[in-house]
């Protein structure tokens, strides 16, 4: 008998994995895997069984709490021993690798930074996020208020900017691009729209042999990247270099070619990708709105005509309407075009404006006031009906229960202006794709997508990026790209779209010798280093000179120096402990205790220093002989090693996570790997 | 790779009333061996003098020479230190001692350092009533000569290679009591919940208190004959009931069962409080702890815990009637007696 219900194989051992219940995934994840440690199937059987109803025990236990409480408490056992050969346990104690969609190995290209490999930093970002030079100047970050940094010291490691250290530095990366197979596997792909989600699936798929056309309706590719990043932010050379560089490997792109039906294509391609964005940007329909409609302007519609340099100035007063990224970058565009009196009215206080707090601040630099707790009423005419200002109500935020509801005061105010860009929002649009082909939509008119496999209801068509589920930004839009690509591969080769490949992972002892550690801990206890800026009469005067002037190359490794190495994990070995405590004396961060096992509540609260950081899991170990477990909260771990290096034992390791996410790029290695 | 201890620390790290926290108590990185007992002594020391709030630079660390004496390097970094030759540690704290009573004094020694070259000197010192903390760091070896046998060596208890140990030990806590110690504990390096109180009280304590300390020796006395050995200990101890240390106007926390606890009451007028594992046992009883020592070592068991304390002993500076000022603070008026006093001895003399 081999009934391989929920088994799947790794690295020729067999593990098992439980597709978790639709209510818990957002905090679970799709499924839960664990490995049996077993090569041989007949033994890993019953390992397999055991394993399925602790998996099903502990789905009942968190929906019923979840059901009892609205919150998922965390067992009422004891603490199980930790699985560190469950690969997310030590992803998780990388905190910007876990925190950053594409997954991109940080610490690993910021070590590759220290060392001037610029060329290699580069391509471990390449490969994983796709566009290293233009994220390293505008993405969204999420890795920096996720860096541990953050916690142990004051500000995280300026992430994103030694992110463009590896694009300004680099020299010629042509020879270390995939080669692309001359003979093709025969399968047609169509993707719509030449925005970041598409060039990613592209980019994913030409290597493995696909045929991948590329439809777009505007001019160039490259999407909202192009049409509404200003260059002030992103330098069209920049930009050209890295998508151009996908075109290149082989894509065939249709410009100027607007898709007006979904079905006409769908039968020309073995599969189809929809990348199109979200492009409809969001109207404010209050009086005057129509009247004066010719000084009004929908932001990134603006943005675009700018980009395409339809549009060449603006009147001199101007008021911009939202508290986003897109109303930052349209008052600071506005500046540029020649506007002497530009301000930002935003409904909400500012302190909850939805701009990332970088963009504000450079707003803020340019001079632009914010108005907050302004609520637009109506747009004013003068005699010749056209445009001369704005009302604007005061509103006031009032929090019950960490809720907030923003009270008109009826305090009314007036604002004149010339011209007004619109920057509330966008929506998802898709007037091309036919109701009758199989695609179903929400209420909303968004597509239903997997999220897992981003497949929509539709086999053949997948969706990703803005399109999927709105706006979000370009590293979204790249992980949306590697997943979509990845069903898109399974697709072809009839392969079920939820068997998707594993990360790929392996744990490095750094031990060279006695005293001996193949990595550098001397991390820097300096404060975050600041991005030297153009000169800002002169930025202020030029559309295109870009403002941030990015690190040199002494401030690019001193910046480097700044990061705590979290992928340098610490593995703890039970047999080889003598309880000597040599590792709690020494931890800089008293990270390590050795107690009696509890639940996981009463742990965290007698630890050395109590463990509140409940995002950040605690470490334990199996029993001692003193009956006791070794716990270590992950917390403030600064991974310098020293418990390793003063272990008598060896019990402790320093050990280097290597986890790369699954992508199509590393499918050959993984072939590669199971061979050996 | 550096090896130091980065300045990070945890940001929620506790603080005493002085507002510091443990990391502040710390001395440079121990370059004792990896996993050595004495560095978890020093820790604990570390532990006891946070929270009792003890202020560094009123601390005075004295030893003499061995791995053990090396270890008041590791701790209270802005403390005073005196490192003497090999044994010599007890007079000179017995000088300091009659110099400055306002310090407190930790001395720091090893088996070999008091329980041979020293041993005259320990032995006055206790007698004596120094009013110090004397610990001896006890591993059954000269760690820092490279693993001889040493006094407190149990005659079963072999080299680690493999040599016979030709001399029964001398048992310290037995010694000390006898001598006149004031003040008598023996515990683990490796229990820290038993040896933080047990430090607290014997710094609360005013009189020579001794710590025998069992250290395991992770080099040189941790293989399997060796009965100071990780194993050896954790397998042989019996630990008399838990000890708390009550702070001067605190409550006490952990309840015993009617009579099954005794509190002493230190100088300062914090408590110790004892739980009692023997009804019979009363630690204030000199023959009482001599005789539970005895039976315990005949049983093959190590008792660890409060074996003996005298709270109504008169210190050495008191014995002596010291003045009550440091030595160095005495003005000229306070030394010189005055021509006065001068003829009145004089004509005492003609
Ligand atoms: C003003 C502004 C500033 C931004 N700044 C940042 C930033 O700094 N950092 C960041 O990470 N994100 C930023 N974003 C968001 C980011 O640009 C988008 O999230 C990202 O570009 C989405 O990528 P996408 O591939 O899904 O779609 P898009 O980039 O929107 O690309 C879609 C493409 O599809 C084409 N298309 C649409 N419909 C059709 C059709 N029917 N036929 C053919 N082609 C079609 C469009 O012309 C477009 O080229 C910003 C957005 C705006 C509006
Ligand atoms: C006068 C003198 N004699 C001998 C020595 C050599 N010596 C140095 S340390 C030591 C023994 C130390 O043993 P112990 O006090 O138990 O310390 P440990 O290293 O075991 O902690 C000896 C004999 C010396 N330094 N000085
Ligand atoms: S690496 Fe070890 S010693 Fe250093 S902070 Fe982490 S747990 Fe503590
Ligand atoms: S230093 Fe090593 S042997 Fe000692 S307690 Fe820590 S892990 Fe265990
Ligand atoms: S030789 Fe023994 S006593 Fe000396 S430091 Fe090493 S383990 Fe400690
Ligand atoms: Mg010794």
């Amino acid at each position: 008998m081999s009934d391989k219900k929920y088994l799947f194989k790794r690295n020729n051992v067999w593990w098992v994995k439980l597709a978790v219940p639709l209510s818990l995934r957002s905090e679970l994840g799709y499924d839960l895997r664990r490995t049996t440690g077993e090569k041989d199937l007949d033994k890993a059987l019953p390992i397999r069984d055991k394993i399925v109803e602790e998996f099903k025990t502990e789905f009942q236990i968190r929906k019923v709490n979840a059901d009892d409480k609205g919150i998922v408490l965390r067992g009422t056992e004891h603490m199980q021993k930790t699985d560190i050969s469950d690969p997310q346990y030590f992803h998780k104690v990388v905190d910007c690798q876990y925190a950053c969609p594409a997954h991109t190995n940080v610490p690993e290209y910021i070590r590759l930074i220290a060392q001037k490999k610029y060329d290699d930093a580069y391509m471990l970002n390449w490969e994983s996020n796709v566009f290293p030079g233009i994220l390293g100047r505008t993405c969204d970050r999420p890795c920096e208020p996720a860096c541990r940094r953050g916690r142990t010291h004051d500000k995280p490691v300026a992430i994103c900017r030694l992110k463009r250290v590896t694009y300004d530095y680099k020299n010629d990366i042509d020879p270390y691009l995939p080669e692309i197979p001359k003979v093709k596997n025969g399968k047609k792909i169509g993707l719509i729209g030449a925005g970041p989600a598409s060039l990613t699936v592209a980019r994913d798929l030409l290597p493995l042999g696909y045929e991948v056309t590329i439809f777009e309706k505007d001019n160039k590719p490259g999407g909202l990247m192009r049409t509404n990043i200003p260059s002030f932010r992103l330098p069209a050379e920049v930009l050209d270099e890295e998508v151009y560089r996908i075109i290149k490997m082989g894509a065939e792109l249709k410009t100027n070619s607007y898709i007006d039906s979904l079905k006409n294509v769908i039968d020309s391609f073995d599969a189809v990708f929809v990348g199109t964005g979200a492009p409809k940007g969001k109207d404010l329909e209050i009086p005057g709105r129509k009247e004066a409609s010719e000084n009004i302007h929908i932001g990134i519609d603006w943005l675009t005509s700018i980009a395409f340099e339809h549009t060449k100035s603006i009147g001199k007063k101007v008021i911009v309407i939202g508290g986003g990224n897109t109303a930052m970058d349209c008052c600071r565009t506005a500046i540029r075009l020649g506007a002497d009196d530009v301000k930002v009215t935003v409904r909400s206080p500012k302190s909850d404006m939805k701009a990332s707090d970088w963009e504000l601040e450079e707003a803020i630099d340019e001079g632009i006031p914010i108005l907050d707790n302004t609520s637009p009423k109506e747009f004013l005419l003068d005699d010749e009906g056209k445009l001369k200002g704005m009302k604007f109500e005061k509103m006031e935020a009032q929090y019950t229960d960490g809720r907030r509801k923003l009270i008109p005061t009826g305090e009314e105010i007036i604002i004149e202006c010339d011209d007004v860009l619109l920057a509330i929002g966008q929506d998802n649009a898709f007037p091309w794709i036919e109701k009758n082909i199989g695609i179903d939509f929400n209420e909303w008119d968004c597509p239903i997508v997997d999220k897992t496999t981003m497949q929509s209801s539709h086999p053949k068509v997948f969706f990703g990026g803005d399109a999927a589920w709105g706006p979000e930004n370009i590293i979204w839009a790249v992980a949306h790209g590697h997943q979509a690509a990845i069903s898109i591969d399974n697709f072809c080769s009839e392969v079920d779209l939820f068997d998707r490949p594993p990360p790929l992972t392996n744990l490095v002892s750094q031990k060279m010798g006695i005293h001996e550690w193949s990595y550098d801990n001397g991390i820097s206890q300096e404060a975050r280093l600041e991005v030297p800026h153009a000169d800002l009469k002169q930025a202020l005067n030029d559309l295109k000179m870009e403002v941030e002037l990015g690190f040199d190359e002494k401030l690019a490794l001193d910046e480097a120096q700044r990061c705590l190495n979290c992928d340098m994990q610490t593995v703890f070995q039970e047999k080889l402990c003598i309880e000597c405590d040599a590792c709690v004396d020494i931890c800089p961060t008293d990270c390590i205790t050795f107690t009696t096992n509890d639940t996981e509540e009463k742990v965290r609260e007698k630890l050395r220093v109590p463990a509140l950081n409940l995002d950040q899991d605690l470490y334990v170990s199996g029993k001692l002989a003193t009956g006791r477990v070794m716990i270590k909260d992950e917390d403030m771990c600064v991974h310098c090693g020293l418990c390793a290096e003063r272990c008598p034992t060896g019990a402790w390791d320093i050990q280097k996570n290597n986890y790369i996410e699954a992508h199509n790029l590393n499918k050959g290695r993984v072939k590669a790997k199971e061979v050996a | 790779m550096s090896y130091f201890k980065p300045i990070n620390k945890h940001p929620n790290l506790e603080k005493n009333k002085l507002g510091l926290t443990r990391r502040d108590y710390e001395g440079g990185v121990s370059t004792l061996c990896a996993g050595c007992g004495h560095d978890s002594i020093s820790a604990c020391i570390i532990e006891a003098c946070f929270r009792l709030n003890i202020e560094a630079y009123k601390v005075a660390k004295l030893s003499g020479i061995g791995c053990s004496s090396k270890a008041p390097a590791y701790f209270l970094n802005a403390s005073h230190g005196f490192n003497s030759v090999h044994g010599r540690m007890p007079s000179i704290a017995t000088g300091a001692n009659c110099a400055n009573e306002d310090l407190l004094y930790l001395g720091v020694s090893g088996d070999g350092d008091s329980a041979s070259i020293g041993i005259g000197q320990f032995i006055h010192a206790i007698r004596r009533q120094v009013n110090m903390v004397y610990f001896v760091e006890n591993n059954g070896t000269y760690g820092l000569t490279k693993g001889q046998f040493s006094a407190t060596n149990d005659l079963e208890s072999k080299n680690k290679y493999g040599e016979d140990n030709l001399f029964p030990p001398i048992d310290l806590t037995s010694m000390a009591i006898q001598m006149g110690a004031s003040y008598v504990a023996r515990s683990f390096s490796g229990d820290r919940d038993q040896l933080v109180p047990l430090i607290m009280g014997a710094i609360q304590h005013k009189g020579f208190a001794l710590l025998d300390i069992i250290s395991p020796c992770v080099t040189f006395n941790n293989h399997d004959s060796s009965t100071k050995s990780y194993d050896y200990i954790r397998n042989h101890n019996e630990a008399m009931g838990k000890t708390d240390f009550v702070p001067l106007g605190e409550e006490i926390k952990t309840n015993y069962d009617d009579g099954s606890s005794v509190e002493v009451k230190l100088h300062d007028g914090s408590r110790l409080s004892l739980e009692k594992t023997d009804h019979n046992f009363d630690p204030t009883d000199a023959g009482n702890s001599l005789e539970l020592i005895r039976e315990k070592n005949k049983e093959g068991k190590i008792i660890t815990g409060l074996l003996y304390v005298d709270n109504k002993c008169k210190p050495l500076t008191e014995i002596m009637d010291l003045p009550d000022k440091p030595l160095n603070t005495l003005e000229q008026d306070e030394l010189c007696p005055g021509s006065e006093v001068l003829d009145e001895i004089n004509k005492g003399l003609s």
